[in-house]
């Protein structure tokens, strides 16, 4: 009896206690910007010039680029510094987690800056304050004059650890700078960095340029520019400076662009008078042509895998956007919504199609997927067109202009970057009035 | 008697009456109030409701005398002011700097069109989702476990929209892998994290999927960012353990 009792209390325990596991599904989260304190980069005792007040700024320069870029992504939410808890040398060593957690920062940046035999040695930590752990830490040296190329590449580790993403800060923007009254625009190719400074002018002016392409694979540039009034498509290493002509094309002549590989350029040209798309091979000059249709077809754009091409055509009637096979068959029309289409660009991601849209007057930039559905406006504007993207495939930087009066007052033209979300817009600030920009690929790959 | 006994024959062969299957009825515990918040379309609803109920209440004892606001007066600087605020709360959910804004008031204009369109997409879906999940909700088997583990449907959701708000969702995850990520806890009686552990914590360093690694400890930072968890007073024990699966592909293929 007395055993049967045990075994009965027993049974009752067990059962009492053998709760199935609560399973909780979580599939929303917020995308609120991520707070994040930027610590000033300190100087190492053992640093010559350490107590010279450049080298000092320099390290608050550094972050405050670093904090620049992150303001920018719309996905951060650099805490003030009056705010801060630590001084940068200790946090640098150990940050005090709960202090830090108690300025609602999620994340930390400290650093320091070690400069010997006229070598600038950049180092940086990045902590995660939730979980009290350092989450990476790498070290930098450069010449002293590559200091903000430090702080972009900074920028990108810590933007590519907490999001997943490859970061876009050490890249640059080509782009056609233009001065003079709106009739006698003067065009010159300049580059910069993303964040608008260390602008460079390539071209005198002389000649006009239009639509500059970064390879995808390099720091080589592929552009029109009318020579004696004939369109000439011409490659220019940023890098070396050297430019040679790839080649003179007949009647007009659109917007050349490299292949995701950077072997070939795609570009449409009106042969017979009409014009079709066709691909150049860099190595062996042949040129193939793409499309035949009757139409006009133009601006094509590559797929990241390579094997197909957006490009706009009228073959409908209306200017509308289809994608292809990289051999020219399978002709699909994506676009079928009111209004003109234009300017067809592949994400690098491969995930999206941005575009123009031109409907009652207004210009749209805007993403859809590769199939035409998802069709997303993002920015609405007087005239704004070019979109093109950053190597991550999250940005586009496109340029707008404003209405002018009638003799040409009130004039400008500008560069802008929008998220694919549509939500942060921002005006990159250039020396003169800017257009037809393009992204480069990150230059520290 | 041989009479009554020969009309009473039929009544005593009729066939047996047909009786419905049994069905089984579980019970579940679904406390009287759900904690999620109202979604906002519901919510301007039960404030209309409420508010007509208070007008009927006043018509029978009619509030002090105020003076009808005409609705063609003009509006005072303060009440514009006050609506642009508004305006700008819901539009920027982040405070962007004027100068780098669009310079034109048309231009103004037209991106705060874009961006409540963007909301009220949003805020559709977000209501599709509460649905869609109270749908799920009801199948069999997630009422079984509901009622085996002790948490309620309110309770439960009650902790899902605590870690909702605390989630970062990393934005450069692929679209087209397995975003899921299990975390097991072990909890103190006051909601605290005693223990956590990813369970397949092995994909934290497997080559192609740095994403994992990313996704998991957004996961686990959230977890850490909400404590103490809301938890029911009682039961301790039947809540102690409790797993949480995040998974954003709902969230980013929007």
């Amino acid at each position: 009896m007395k055993k049967y009792f045990i075994i009965t209390i027993l049974f009752l325990f067990k059962f009492e206690t053998s709760y199935s596991l609560i399973e909780i599904d979580i599939t929303r989260g917020n995308l609120d910007p991520l707070p994040i304190a930027v610590s000033p980069l300190h100087v190492d005792p053992k640093s010559e010039k350490n107590n010279e007040t450049e080298i000092k700024e320099l390290g608050s320069n550094i972050s405050e680029i670093i904090e620049k870029n992150f303001r920018g992504t719309g996905l951060f939410n650099p805490i003030k510094k009056d705010a801060f808890v630590q001084r940068p040398d200790i946090a640098h060593l150990k940050p005090r987690f709960e202090d830090w957690r108690l300025i609602k920062a999620q994340a930390l940046v400290t650093g320091k800056l070690l400069l010997v035999n006229g070598k600038l040695k950049v180092e940086f930590r990045l902590w995660d304050l939730t979980a009290s752990k350092e989450m990476i830490a790498l070290a930098f040296t450069t010449t002293p004059s590559n200091w903000r190329r430090v702080a972009h590449i900074i920028s990108d580790k810590i933007y590519e650890r907490l999001t997943g993403e490859n970061g876009y800060f050490d890249t640059r923007i080509i782009y056609v700078a233009e001065t003079g009254p709106k009739n006698q625009r003067v065009k010159r190719l300049a580059i910069m960095d993303q964040d608008g400074a260390k602008t460079k002018y390539l071209t005198l002016g002389n000649e006009l340029v239009l639509t500059p392409r970064f390879n995808p694979a390099n720091q080589l540039v592929t552009y029109l520019s009318y020579f004696r009034n004939l369109p000439r498509v011409y490659l220019l290493d940023i890098e070396t400076g050297v430019q040679e002509v790839v080649g003179n094309f007949p009647g007009m002549t659109f917007a050349p662009r490299f292949s995701p590989d950077g072997k070939k350029i795609i570009m449409s040209f009106a042969k017979d008078g009409n014009s079709d798309i066709f691909t150049m091979d860099l190595e062996t000059r042949v040129v193939e042509k793409i499309t035949g249709h009757s139409s006009i077809d133009t601006s094509p754009s590559f797929s990241p895998d390579g094997k197909f091409i957006c490009f706009n055509s009228d073959r409908s009637g209306l200017q509308q956007i289809y994608v292809m096979k990289s051999d020219g068959t399978g002709v699909k029309r994506i676009t079928f919504g009111k209004g003109l289409y234009g300017t067809p660009v592949w994400s690098p991601r491969g995930d999206l199609i941005a575009f123009t849209k031109v409907h009652k007057g207004r210009f749209f930039i805007g993403v859809m997927r590769p199939d035409g559905t998802g069709e997303r406006l993002l920015t609405e504007n007087f005239y704004q067109e070019a979109p093109s993207w950053s190597p991550n495939g999250r940005v586009l930087v496109f340029y707008r202009e404003t209405k002018s009066g009638p003799k040409g007052e009130g004039f400008s033209a500008k560069l802008w970057s929008i998220d694919i979300t549509g939500y942060n817009e921002r005006k990159i600030s250039t020396e003169t009035d800017a257009s037809d920009p393009s992204w480069s690929s990150l230059l520290s790959k | 008697m041989i009479l009554l006994t020969v009309l009473s024959l039929p009544f005593m062969t009729r066939k047996p009456i047909d009786l419905p299957p049994i069905v089984s009825v579980e019970l579940i515990q679904i406390s009287d109030q759900t904690n999620i918040p109202f979604a906002p379309k519901a919510r301007k609803i039960i404030e209309e409701v409420k508010k007509e109920e208070e007008r009927i209440v006043s018509e029978q004892a009619p509030p002090s005398a105020k003076a009808k606001e005409k609705p063609d007066r003009i509006p005072l600087p303060n009440d514009k002011e006050e609506k642009k605020q508004i305006v700008k709360k819901k539009q920027n959910p982040e405070e962007i700097k004027p100068q780098i804004r669009q310079s034109s008031e048309f231009e103004k204009k037209e991106i705060v069109d874009t961006n409540q369109i963007a909301a009220l997409i949003d805020k559709a879906k977000e209501i599709e989702a509460v649905k869609e999940k109270n749908d799920k909700k009801l199948t069999q088997s997630n009422v079984k476990d509901s009622f085996a583990t002790g948490l309620s449907l309110s309770e439960e959701d009650a902790l899902r929209a605590q870690i909702f708000g605390c989630w970062s969702v990393p934005l450069g995850l692929p679209y087209d892998e397995n975003l899921l990520v299990r975390i097991k806890l072990q909890l103190k009686k006051d909601g605290t994290v005693l223990k956590s552990e990813i369970i397949e914590h092995e994909k934290m360093n497997r080559p192609g999927q740095k994403f994992y690694k990313i996704l998991a400890e957004s996961a686990l930072r959230a977890v850490r960012l909400c404590q103490p968890l809301k938890v029911p007073p009682t039961g301790y024990e039947k809540w102690k353990n409790i797993q949480l699966n995040f998974d954003p592909t709902e969230m980013l293929r929007g």
